[in-house]
Parts: C-alpha cells; sequence; structure tokens
C-alpha cells in the first residue's frame, strides 16, 4: 500500500500493478491442485476425440456442437433447437451448482475449477521452469536486459503462446468432427472461422494466464463480487487464526539482545515447549513468526493475515505454505487453514470447532441442494420420456378457405414432420375430425384424393409437405381438425397435432 | 482542488472534493490495463473519424478517406445477392415453364420467387394470399376464366386481360344487355332465374323456363349452351359455385344489364420473363393449378376472340 504521502505532490492515472511472482509450495492443497488439474485438463483437450456410434445418419463424435446442421450431441443424447431448454437448465444447474458449492465449500470454484486459476497455474509453472523460483524470478525482473534476459523472456513467453495456440485449438474442436477438422486445419483448408477462434483463443489465453492473472479475478470477474454477497459465518474461507498467531513474534532474531531477553535464556524463537514451560512467554508470543510464506505463495499477491478479502480465491496454497514452516517450528499445523466464521469465533473463545457435518447440513445447502437436484431430475425424467417424433400442423390463413367449382370448401395446411431417430423412416398422415374430408398433397391434385397420404422423412430431419383437405360447403364455420402421422416401421410410434377446418360463416 | 488535498485515512487516498449527502469520492488510481484500453479506444475513435463519414455537415457528413458510404454499401450487397441469384435466374431463363415442377430445387425458388414478387405487382388487386375480391379473380380455387394450365397462366400474366396496347392480351366483351336495350327488363329477370337455376341456386320456374330461351339466343354463343362457359373467351362457367362478382340475384342483374369489363395489367412489358416464370409457378401452385394439355390439345387452333 502506498503512504499517504506518494500520493501528494504526484498525480496518479492509475494503479500500476504489483506484480505477483509466487512461490512454489507442496502440501496437501498443491496436491489437490494439481490433481484437479489434471483432471480439467485431461476433460478439456481428450472430450473431443472420444468417439460414440450412432448409425452411418449421425456423426460419430461423443461430444460436437454442430452449430451448421443445429444438432447437439452428448454421448447418447441428442438436442435439437427445440429443445434448447435442457440447455438452459444445465445452465441453470450450473448456477445454482455454484451457490450449492459456495454455501458447502466457499469459493472452491474460484480456488481449484475456474479455467483462469488452472490456466494461470499451469503458466506459473511453466514461468518457474524457464525462469526459476520466485527469487530468481525477482532477479530477474530487476536485471538488466541482456542475452540470457531476452532469451529467457522469448522462451517464456513462446511457451505460453504454445499453451494458448493449444488450448484454442482443442476448442474448435467441440464444433466440428475433430479428426477431419485437425487435418484440414493442419493443411489450411480448415474453415476461417476455425482459425479466427483458434487466434482470438490464443491471445486471450495469453493474455489471462500470462500477463493479468490475478487482474481477472480481481478487476474482471464478477464472482467475487457475487461471492461477498453470498459469504455468511458458516462459509468455509481460508482463515488466519488471529486467536493463535497474534502476537506475531517478527524481529525475535537470533542474537537480539533485547528480544533474547524479552523471550528465553538461548534467544531462540520459542518453541511450544519453550512456550509452554514458560508461562509468561505464551501469554504474550503467537504462534505465526511473521515469516511471510503465507504472502510469498499467494498466486494473487495478498495478504491472507489481514482477514477474508475479495482478492482471496481459497487456492489453500498458504495452507500449505504455513503449514510446513509450523512442522519445521513443531508447532501444531493449521494456523491457517479452512474455516468458517463461527468456527473461528468458537476458538478464539477456546471451544471445539463444531462437526463438519453440522455445517454441512444446514438449511442453505439443503436448500441448494433440493433446487439442484429437482432441475436435474426433472430433465432427467422428461429426457427420458421424450418423443423422437413429432408433426406440427400450420394452417393457410391467407386465404382460409377457398371455395372451389362444386361448392365444397377446400384449406391449406403446412404440415411439417420431425423424425429424431438416426434412420429414414415413414409415416402416414391422417386427418380426423370433419365427415368426408378428403385430403391430397401439393405433389398430386384433388382428383386423387385420398384418407391419407405418405410421408418419407431422412434420418434426423424435417420433412415438410403442403397438403390440401375439402369437405362439403355447408357445416360449422370451424371445425376441429386433428392430424396424426403414424409411423410405418416397426417400432412404430405416433404424433398428433390439432388444427381446424374452416368454412365460410353460413347466410341465415 | 489543489488546496483541497485531503487523505481518507483508511485507505490512504485523496478525496477529489466531490460530496454528495456525505458520501465523498476517493481519488482510487484506475489499473493501468484499464488506462490503456481506454486511450486505445480514443485512438481507435481518431482513426474511424478519418476513415469513415463522422462529422455531421448541413448536407450529409464528412466523407471519410475510405470512401464508404451506405448507399454503396447497399448497392455492394445487391450485387452480391445478385451474383449469388444469377445460377438459378440462368436455370429458369433455359427452362421451359411446363418443365418447372421436374425440377424441385427450381420448384421451390420459382414458388418462393413468385411469391414476393406477386406481393409486390398483384397483392393489390388480388390480396395478399392470392384469394382475389368482387371483380378480381380467386387464384387458390379450381375455376379458371382462361386456363388454369402453365402455359395459359402464362400467357395471361405477360399480355395482360383487355389491357389497350398489348395487341396478344385476352380480349373478349360481354354486351350490355339492358343498357344497350338488347333485352327488355323482363326478359333479363327470366335470364337470370335460368342463371339461378343452372347454378343451382333457384328452383325450377315458368320465369327460368322462358330464360332458358333467351339464354340460348343471346348468351350461350359465349357461355356455351350448358351454361358451363368458354375458356377461349374468358366466358365464365355459371353452373358451378363460384362467382367472379356474385351470384345472388341483384348482382347477376346488374351484370346483365351493364355488362362488365376486368381489366388487368400485361406483365410483359414491365417484368422479365424469369419473374413471370416464378409468377406462373406461384400461381399455378396455389392449389387449383391445371395439368397441362397433352400435344394434340395444344396445338388446337385458338378461336379469335369475340370482339
Amino acid at each position: 500500500m502506498s503512504s499517504p504521502q506518494d500520493l501528494i505532490g504526484e498525480e496518479h492515472f492509475f494503479e500500476a500493478r504489483r506484480k505477483v511472482f509466487p512461490k512454489a509450495v507442496n502440501g496437501t492443497y498443491r496436491r489437490l491442485k494439481w490433481a484437479v488439474m489434471a483432471v480439467t485438463l485431461t476433460i478439456y483437450y481428450v472430450t473431443p476425440w472420444l468417439r460414440w456410434n450412432r448409425g452411418p445418419f449421425a456423426p460419430d463424435q461423443a461430444v460436437l456442437v454442430d452449430l451448421a446442421h443445429r444438432r447437439f450431441y452428448m454421448f447418447a443424447i441428442e438436442i435439437w433447437p427445440h429443445e434448447f431448454y435442457y440447455v438452459a437448465g444445465l445452465l441453470i444447474m450450473a448456477g445454482v451448482g455454484l451457490f450449492l458449492v459456495t454455501s458447502a465449500v466457499g469459493r472452491a470454484w474460484c480456488g481449484y475449477a475456474c479455467p483462469q486459476t488452472v490456466w494461470t497455474d499451469l503458466f506459473v509453472h511453466v514461468e518457474r521452469a524457464i525462469d526459476g523460483d520466485r527469487n530468481a524470478q525477482i532477479r530477474l525482473e530487476r536485471a538488466p536486459w541482456g542475452l540470457a534476459k531476452i532469451a529467457k523472456r522469448l522462451t517464456k513467453h513462446s511457451a505460453w503462446l504454445v499453451i494458448g495456440a493449444v488450448t484454442g485449438g482443442a476448442w474448435i474442436f467441440y464444433f466440428a468432427d475433430a479428426p477431419t477438422l485437425a487435418q484440414s486445419f493442419a493443411r489450411g483448408t480448415a474453415p476461417l472461422v476455425a482459425y479466427a477462434t483458434v487466434g482470438i483463443l490464443t491471445a486471450t489465453t495469453y493474455v489471462f494466464g500470462g500477463l493479468m492473472r490475478e487482474q481477472v479475478c480481481i478487476y474482471m470477474c464478477p464472482w467475487p463480487r457475487i461471492q461477498s454477497a453470498m459469504l455468511d459465518e458458516q462459509s468455509l474461507t481460508v482463515t488466519y487464526k488471529t486467536w493463535r498467531g497474534e502476537p506475531r513474534s517478527h524481529g525475535l532474531k537470533r542474537g537480539d539482545a533485547a528480544a533474547a531477553n524479552a523471550l528465553s535464556a538461548d534467544g531462540v524463537v520459542p518453541s511450544l515447549v519453550a512456550l509452554a514451560n514458560n508461562p509468561a512467554l505464551a501469554a504474550r508470543i503467537g504462534d505465526c513468526i511473521d515469516c511471510n510464506a503465507c504472502v510469498a505463495v499467494c498466486p494473487t499477491g495478498i495478504d491472507i493475515r489481514e482477514g477474508p478479502q475479495i482478492g482471496c480465491i481459497t487456492c489453500g496454497l498458504c495452507v500449505d505454505a504455513c503449514d510446513g514452516i509450523m512442522a519445521k517450528l513443531d508447532r501444531p499445523a493449521r494456523l491457517i487453514g479452512y474455516t468458517t466464521d463461527l468456527d473461528m469465533r468458537i476458538a478464539t473463545d477456546g471451544g471445539e470447532p463444531r462437526p463438519a457435518l453440522a455445517r454441512l447440513l444446514r438449511p442453505r445447502t439443503l436448500i441448494y441442494f433440493g433446487i439442484w437436484a429437482s432441475i436435474g431430475l426433472a430433465m432427467l425424467f422428461t429426457l427420458g420420456g421424450r418423443t423422437r417424433i413429432d408433426i406440427s400442423v400450420l394452417q393457410t390463413r391467407n386465404p382460409q378457405w377457398v371455395r372451389l367449382s362444386d361448392g365444397q370448401i377446400r384449406n391449406g395446411y403446412t404440415i411439417k414432420v420431425r423424425n429424431m431417430e438416426e434412420r429414414p423412416r415413414s409415416f402416414d398422415i391422417l386427418i380426423d375430425g370433419v365427415p368426408g374430408a378428403v385430403m391430397w398433397s401439393d405433389a398430386t391434385d384433388r382428383i386423387h384424393a385420398v384418407k391419407s397420404v405418405r410421408l418419407d422423412v431422412a434420418a434426423d430431419q424435417v420433412a415438410q409437405m403442403q397438403i390440401f383437405v375439402a369437405a362439403a360447403g355447408t357445416g360449422a364455420a370451424r371445425s376441429d381438425l386433428t392430424f396424426t402421422a403414424h409411423a410405418l416401421d416397426s417400432e412404430g410410434g405416433v404424433a398428433r397435432d390439432k388444427s381446424f377446418f374452416e368454412r365460410p360463416e353460413q347466410q341465415p | 482542488m489543489a488546496d483541497d488535498k485531503r487523505i481518507d485515512q483508511p485507505t490512504g487516498t485523496s478525496f477529489v472534493g466531490h460530496e454528495w449527502d456525505g458520501i465523498e469520492e476517493l481519488d482510487t488510481p484506475m489499473p493501468r490495463w484499464w488506462l490503456y484500453t481506454f486511450y486505445a479506444c480514443i485512438a481507435f475513435a481518431v482513426v474511424w473519424v478519418i476513415l469513415y463519414p463522422a462529422i455531421p455537415t448541413l448536407h450529409g457528413a464528412t466523407p471519410g478517406t475510405l470512401g464508404w458510404s451506405s448507399h454503396g454499401q447497399l448497392n455492394t450487397e445487391l450485387a452480391a445477392e445478385h451474383d449469388r441469384r444469377a445460377p438459378t435466374v440462368r436455370a429458369l431463363a433455359a427452362i421451359p415453364v411446363e418443365q418447372i415442377p421436374a425440377n424441385p430445387q427450381l420448384l421451390r425458388a420459382a414458388q418462393e420467387g413468385g411469391r414476393s414478387v406477386f406481393k409486390v405487382y398483384c397483392s393489390q388487386c388480388h390480396g395478399s394470399g392470392a384469394a382475389g375480391a368482387k371483380g378480381y379473380p380467386n387464384l387458390n380455387d379450381d375455376d379458371w376464366l382462361w386456363g388454369g394450365d402453365v402455359a395459359t397462366i402464362q400467357q395471361t400474366i405477360t399480355h395482360g386481360v383487355r389491357y389497350p396496347g398489348d395487341d396478344k392480351t385476352r380480349m373478349s366483351q360481354m354486351p350490355a344487355f339492358g343498357r344497350d336495350g338488347i333485352l327488355k327488363p323482363a326478359e333479363i329477370e327470366d335470364v337470370v332465374s335460368f342463371v339461378r337455376l343452372v347454378s343451382r341456386q333457384e328452383p325450377a320456374s315458368a320465369s327460368a323456363l322462358r330464360g332458358a330461351k333467351t339464354f340460348a339466343n343471346n348468351c350461350a354463343v359465349c357461355h356455351g349452351d350448358h351454361a358451363t362457359g368458354n375458356r377461349t373467351v374468358g366466358a365464365p362457367n355459371l353452373t358451378d359455385g363460384i362467382w367472379l362478382y356474385g351470384g345472388d340475384r341483384d348482382t347477376i342483374t346488374e351484370t346483365v344489364t351493364n355488362a362488365r369489363y376486368g381489366i388487368m395489367p400485361a406483365w410483359g412489358s414491365r417484368l422479365d420473363p424469369v419473374t413471370i416464370k416464378m409468377l406462373t409457378t406461384y400461381v399455378h401452385g396455389l392449389g387449383g393449378g391445371e395439368k397441362s394439355p397433352s400435344k394434340t390439345a395444344q396445338t388446337r387452333p385458338s378461336t379469335a376472340a369475340a370482339k
């Protein structure tokens, strides 16, 4: 934080970014992050290459967003544009799921699974492999430009760009047949939009993961703001246990006479044993030795000891760092740890934290889970019961009816039959509701009027047909007319749609 | 403001000096990337103003160095659309109108093209759904004055009906039997009774029987001995359920007394042949289109229209 004096007398148009050089760390949560990174990146890169046999009339890619043909394939599920509510439902589930996760385990999404976090983590590791750890990076940053620095910078940025390109490259495979697109992409014959997408995603990955990093979370992302509204006293946050750590024993160094006098005879930072033996010391000195390890490893460059804050993505790396220090000092772990505000207060008062289950099974998490699960179940239920054929009838409204020369009345209809199976099917279209009515399609004429017409629908397609229906010229001005599509193959199936048959108002 | 550099103690940021209801604005610096994005936007705007029409003047705007205009863009897009349609238009130009239905792709192109052309040139009289109106035929039904096969429809659209200035226009004129004194009012009443009888709107009567004789002497030459009409002269079939002007007694009396003289423009001089083919295909496909007559019937010499 700049001192007030810095700000006076000099105009600041921008807040200069204080570059973060996160130090490498090892521990429980680091290993968890490795695992999550491996799983999420594997899912991202491998999914488009999975195959799923759907027969000769449909693509064999397991997950495919086929924008050109307006189909979305996900393993056994095929979604048509009119079923887009499934996608909307998935998005709602994702939203409610975030709330659920937040109320159960806090900002776990931010800390582990968010693409910004995963890719930043990846970029940081690449940076470390090239430039070395935190101290080497800071030295290099301050070093004057020379051949070695230029070489390292070139290597690092090239590596980042390669990662960006591979990221963008994987994205496009979700939208076309992956092996085909990979070949045509390499040959330079892929559609322009593929190259543009890869270019844009390369740029965003490089800029967000390499250059902007924590600034995306702190300045750009809306989620931390929503998050601060969602946190309550039962939310799991990375917490510095003030009651244990304070006052910090910073400056109580070996050889410091005053400190030595103040602390113990041998002048070292007191061990727990020493503190236990000297209640006066124990009462005055906390466990935090102010080594700043927690700050050094933080990917967003914050000091967790200042309390919960918007910049904390709760990745837990400071927990690992502090645990390492505590182990060396022979003090109990988790001076920094995942805990809730409520438990923190209980512990401050010397009580035992509540069991995790009690925290999880509270009304808020249960309600979120209930909403989340019911949307999921409702979607599964409708998905299981959806029909694979459909007929829709659109009555010609202009004109509503036509008088034929023999006095009969003719109505026109546009019918569409949808075959969602991955094989061609034939249908008989029948009408019911108007006595004596006959029908014919625009492919024939009235002489060949019949009681039903045949319609062949290609696999996974909609077929459209113009139908004329004629009936006696006298009768109700409006009668119900039901169109029925009967599938003619062995599987069968029926779909209906209601329409009307209209006649002129009868003269009194 | 410089003399009012107070510092907000908790954040260490100076105040701007603005205050609303006790809430004061802090001079919090922007992130650097935000500021640079802002500068980039300014640079973009400057370049835009130079390249494109931007600053309004009394009669337009500064032209911009690229020479872009919305009219120019529209013309480019129209030209591109013209090019896109060129193969279809060429194919339609090459194929006789009777053979269009055999090619589903051309059929669809012709019907959709005809539909939009119809809305522009024909809907004023025939209605947007081609359902017609009094005096303007309904093109959806199966009753045709001059014939409903594609070649006949194409001929009618090209040369019009009773259209002055087109030598090949469809021509016929019904005499004004009442106005010109050819028939007496009582005879007209009898003929109307007969017409109402053959169109099954009235039971047989003495008037209708008298009218049959008058009809045979005066009307049958065009409308036929059985009142079923004659397409060569556009004489309507009087026995069916479809009436161009109306089938009630008053309207038929009016028709016989003063005659009718409906006119349709000849579109051949205004629309190109491909457009007329599309219109023909569209009208033919409305539901009442008839099959093209066989070759022998087609070569039958057409009789001159009665003047």
